[in-house]
């Protein structure tokens, strides 16, 4: 069963470098100005079978976020075809729609809401959100009073819960310290038993290493190559000159 | 894509704007008391002993059933138009329904609107103005500007995404506004060539429905009434639209 399809994608931005002012446009429209497009993606295609992890490696600016965005349904190709067949849940940056003055508590179930849950599974899931994240008493302090790793933890304990299909994640895991990996690792590992989906993002090849066994390198916009994760990670660390 | 429960999101958001907003201020929800107060009592001073003015019964309580709609419309408005650009890392981040964030940002103004609303209530009383039957009104003329004002705020976020300077136009609309709405002058001073336009404005129609409710115990007229309910579900229907069809690429340009 087919949890994630790309079909010839192909997404490209408009460039107008925060021209967006009425001047700026009443310039473009009596000129007829077309904006310059950036190619983020160009003939991207694979498929993910349920079950599957999946870690996306590249270079910056290669287009690893763009096909995460495109997962969670947060913009549309210009071309080509995306199918998505399950819940998916995003941890797309740190603590993204976490607000600084509330407390991890309210944030907590604010960011449920976020992810989908309903009051009652949001009522059902906080005790365990709280102890999965482990931040003892300050998860009733303000989370402009909290570290990174906390703040990561917290958002990874929602997001872990929500029971989606798909779990995407974006270079988030890098700020947990060891035992919280361990710990994430040991929760996705059950993900994966349940037949569920990983997709995640990492410039640290050593993680993705240990939680993917598929590997995509984009470079560009294009996919280089898409194979097992051992031999992708190899020709990547080759090309790029990783040790 | 994304399949929550809106209503529950919907009173997340809320409550969050609401936790946000008082919690970093000393006074609490005094202020939002004291901004009607000290603008009823200037305008007091200055409609009642500069240009006097002995026309008008309750003047205090005639100035505030103009500054709550005002106060209500001018704010839930500016809030809902930068709403999307404000709330750009959700938009980036979430796929949440959009429409949800501009309507929760004019919601979150209800409970500053509810303590407004209860302060001009407690003055209707203390003027010695007796409570009527026709006070069930109320409900049906704040629900009509609440659905113009979330019809406003979905077309004007949208728009403030592609132009930013939209909420600067906003904000000036506001000023200009506060001398369109009946706010210190009545509307028998409207010369009658201008009164049955002017009530198509639903700020005005609703000061005017106020009026008519709280300080003569009488009905709000019905075809201030229609223009009412037409203007603020024609807005909304409008809002909508426009909405939508910018809605897909507000990611590409925040």
């Amino acid at each position: 069963m087919i949890a994630v399809q790309f079909d010839c994608v192909a997404k490209s931005f408009a460039r107008h470098a925060g021209r967006m002012l009425i001047r700026h446009r009443v310039k473009h429209w009596l000129r007829g100005w077309r904006h310059e497009r950036f190619q983020a993606l160009t003939d991207v295609s694979f498929a993910l079978r349920h079950g599957e992890r999946l870690g996306i490696v590249g270079p910056n600016g290669a287009g690893k976020s763009t096909v995460l965005n495109l997962i969670t349904g947060l913009c549309l190709p210009t071309g080509g075809r995306v199918t998505v067949n399950g819940k998916v849940a995003p941890l797309l940056e740190l603590g993204s729609g976490f607000h600084a003055d509330l407390t991890g508590a309210e944030n907590v179930r604010l960011n449920a809401a976020l992810l989908g849950l309903s009051r009652k599974q949001a009522a059902e899931r906080f005790p365990a959100i709280v102890e999965f994240a482990d931040i003892g008493d300050f998860i009733h302090e303000p989370l402009r009073t909290y570290s990174s790793g906390m703040m990561m933890r917290l958002a990874f304990a929602v997001a872990i819960h929500v029971n989606a299909d798909i779990l995407v994640l974006d270079e988030v895991l890098g700020v947990g310290d060891q035992a919280f990996f361990e710990k994430c690792a040991q929760r996705i590992e059950d993900f994966r038993n349940a037949g569920k989906t990983l997709i995640c993002v990492s410039h640290s090849l050593n993680s993705i290493e240990s939680l993917c066994h598929r590997a995509i390198w984009l470079d560009h916009g294009r996919v280089i190559q898409d194979g097992p994760a051992a031999d992708v990670l190899r020709a990547y660390r080759g090309a790029s000159g990783h040790a | 894509m994304w399949n929550g429960d809106p209503i529950y999101l919907m009173q997340n958001l809320i409550l969050k704007d609401f936790r946000v907003r008082y919690r970093n201020m000393s006074l609490g929800v005094l202020w939002s008391l004291l901004n009607p107060l000290a603008m009823m009592a200037v305008l007091t001073f200055v409609f009642v002993h500069v240009f006097a003015n002995s026309s008008i019964k309750h003047f205090p309580v005639f100035v505030l059933c103009g500054l709550v709609p005002f106060n209500f419309f001018s704010l839930a408005w500016s809030n809902g138009t930068t709403s999307i650009v404000d709330n750009a890392d959700l938009i980036k981040r979430v796929p949440v329904p959009r429409e949800i964030i501009p309507i929760a940002s004019v919601l979150s103004n209800g409970v500053h609107l509810l303590i407004q609303i209860s302060l001009l209530l407690t003055c209707v009383l203390a003027s010695g103005i007796g409570i009527n039957r026709n006070w069930l009104w109320l409900p049906v003329v704040w629900g009509l500007e609440v659905v113009f004002v979330c019809g406003m705020a979905l077309a004007f976020s949208a728009v403030n995404v592609y132009i930013r300077d939209t909420r600067y136009i906003v904000e000036s609309a506001n000023l200009v506004l506060f001398w369109l709405v009946p706010i210190f002058y009545s509307f028998e001073r409207i010369p009658p060539q201008y009164r049955e336009f002017y009530q198509y404005n639903p700020v005005a129609a609703l000061v005017l429905s106020l009026r008519n409710i709280l300080l003569d115990a009488s009905p709000p007229l019905t075809t201030t009434l229609l223009k009412l309910a037409g203007v603020s579900f024609g807005m909304f229907i409008a809002g909508w639209i426009v909405f939508r069809k910018m809605r897909d690429t507000f990611f590409e340009h925040i």
